[in-house]
């Protein structure tokens, strides 16, 4: 059923990860096996408190696993592009500087990286807050400045670790289109994480759903529905209720 | 239709209108309260002098503190020294010691709220010296840098060095790991997450700290000027005390006071422009 999948951009082969504190051993993740296909779109589900987040990190390299290789098959290229679960932007630099940030610090040329970062900024719908503060921002909008900087990378493969995880209902569902819209236009491999199951049968072409700690893999299911996908829809419906019945739930 | 939305739009002008001359009658009301204040409390006590409840060789009526200081403006006696020269010699003492507080101490607090290893050199040191009060340091200061000038910069400096080293130490150590996170997704190099992330995340605490040295700098002053001084604030009032002179005593304290909160606008002013990022809570 693999056939139409494409190459493989990320190989993650037997990953663990525990925690050692003075008394006791913490595992969060448990010998997960994981390809990552090119410019698909990857939702890892799983409830909350169970090493998502720290399988992105693996991923990203901000840790290392205890046992087991992430390798991106594309040895050059293992940049990544990491939106984190609260706003992190800078509230000292502005729409402009915080989205230029990672171009910055490769030390690129100033008119070039100004311009792709009008470019991002544009692609994400911030056109004429570039001078803006994050103060003046609201959360979903402080998310799409998130979004603008990890494309800015220039990334292989795009992190997304609960990006709309603290923003409401409504700019929530907004949000999901907006991802969707700019992940068409500018196709990349992106790993989403979320607890969210209609969120990720919205969004995923695949959702790899995480049993509770330690995370393990539990079921792989691949999305053949159409987009734009519709919430009420009966297909919709009944994948959400099939993955709902499959998931553990969180204390 | 178009009438309908023209009188809306004269509602919401119209109640913008009330809101703005409400919040200016109340901010009226406020300050005549402060002013009533400040002038019930000076009138007391001029009229608690002038009809001699207090005795003059306690304290001087508001009306003599300000002749005083006209008179200092231009005339040494009884003291030795204008006030202009009081506050040029003071002025020095104070600026020389802050200054060179904010350009040792908040870098240092800085460096050792991210390097570890460089926290764990210096903070013993830091920690025995920092409860020792700035004034305990007058008589060694005095055997090693004599009775001139250099002393009392010092003891200046140490007053004002600790309150810096220990707020951009904590600004750093509360620097998000969320941020730290970003910048290192971003490739940045340790160097570059200190100085884009945490000195910047250190700013607003630093300047909090920069305020309070300053107040530490103004009054550890009178302090050092007990050792041997010629002029300055600090001695002014000190000759006041030895002269039985009220009036000059209150002088001093009165431009110390100015001084102090003419300084502390401007950097209140500085830290404005230097962290207008931050949001208003």
């Amino acid at each position: 059923m693999d056939e139409q999948l494409g190459t493989i951009k990320v190989k993650l082969r037997n990953i663990s990860k525990s925690f050692y504190s003075r008394k006791e051993v913490f595992e969060a993740v448990d010998n997960i096996s994981i390809d990552v296909y090119e410019n698909e779109f990857l939702v890892l589900l799983g409830p909350g408190q169970c090493g998502k987040t720290v399988l992105l990190n693996m991923i990203s390299g901000l840790e290392s696993p205890t046992e087991g290789t992430v390798q991106f098959t594309d040895n050059n290229a293992t940049d990544v592009g990491f939106v984190f679960q609260k706003t992190a932007v800078f509230p000292w630099k502005t729409v402009m500087e915080n989205v230029e940030l990672p171009l910055e610090l490769k030390k690129e040329d100033k008119t070039e990286r100004r311009k792709r970062a009008q470019y991002l900024i544009d692609l994400v719908g911030l056109n004429g807050f570039e001078n803006s503060l994050p103060k003046q921002l609201s959360g979903g909008m402080k998310q799409r400045v998130g979004i603008a900087r990890a494309y800015a990378n220039n990334p292989q493969v795009l992190l997304m670790d609960e990006p709309f995880g603290a923003l409401d209902a409504q700019t929530r569902y907004q949000m999901e289109e907006e991802v969707l819209r700019i992940w068409e236009q500018e196709k990349r491999t992106v790993i989403f994480v979320t607890n969210n199951i209609e969120e990720a049968v919205y969004l995923a072409d695949r959702v790899i759903v995480l049993s509770s700690c330690p995370a393990k893999v539990k079921e792989i299911y691949n999305i053949k529905l159409q987009r734009p996908r519709d919430y009420v829809n009966q297909d919709f419906l009944r994948l959400r209720e099939a993955i709902e019945k499959n998931t553990d739930l969180a204390l | 239709m178009g009438n309908q939305d023209e009188k809306t739009t004269s509602k919401v002008a119209n109640s913008i209108l009330i809101e703005t001359a409400a919040r200016k009658r109340e901010r009226k009301q406020l300050l005549i309260i402060s002013l009533v204040c400040i002038f019930l409390f000076f009138g007391i006590w001029e009229i608690a002098v002038r009809l001699n409840w207090i005795d003059g060789k306690y304290l001087c009526a508001p009306s003599a503190v300000i002749k005083t200081f006209m008179t200092k403006l231009s005339d040494p006696k009884p003291d030795g020294a204008v006030l202009g020269i009081h506050i040029i010699t003071s002025l020095k003492l104070v600026l020389i010691g802050y200054i060179a507080a904010i350009i040792i101490g908040v870098p240092l607090g800085l460096l050792m709220g991210y390097y570890h290893t460089f926290d764990k050199l210096v903070s013993p040191i830091f920690e025995i010296i920092r409860p020792i009060p700035p004034i305990a340091w007058i008589p060694l200061s005095i055997i090693w840098l004599g009775v001139g000038t250099a002393a009392k910069c010092f003891i200046i400096f140490l007053a004002a060095f600790v309150p810096c080293v220990i707020n951009s130490y904590t600004g750093v150590k509360l620097t998000p790991p969320v941020l730290v996170n970003v910048a290192k997704t971003c490739g940045a190099t340790r160097w570059e997450i200190f100085s884009t992330v945490c000195v910047h995340y250190a700013m607003p605490l630093t300047f909090t700290g920069i305020q309070v040295s300053l107040g530490n700098a103004w009054s550890t002053l009178v302090a050092s000027e007990l050792v041997s001084a010629t002029a300055g604030l600090g001695y002014m009032i000190q000759q006041g005390r030895s002269l039985v002179r009220p009036d000059i005593i209150l002088v001093g304290m009165l431009t110390i006071g100015i001084l102090g909160a003419i300084f502390t606008t401007l950097l209140s002013k500085l830290e404005n422009k230097v962290v207008k990022w931050r949001a208003k809570s």
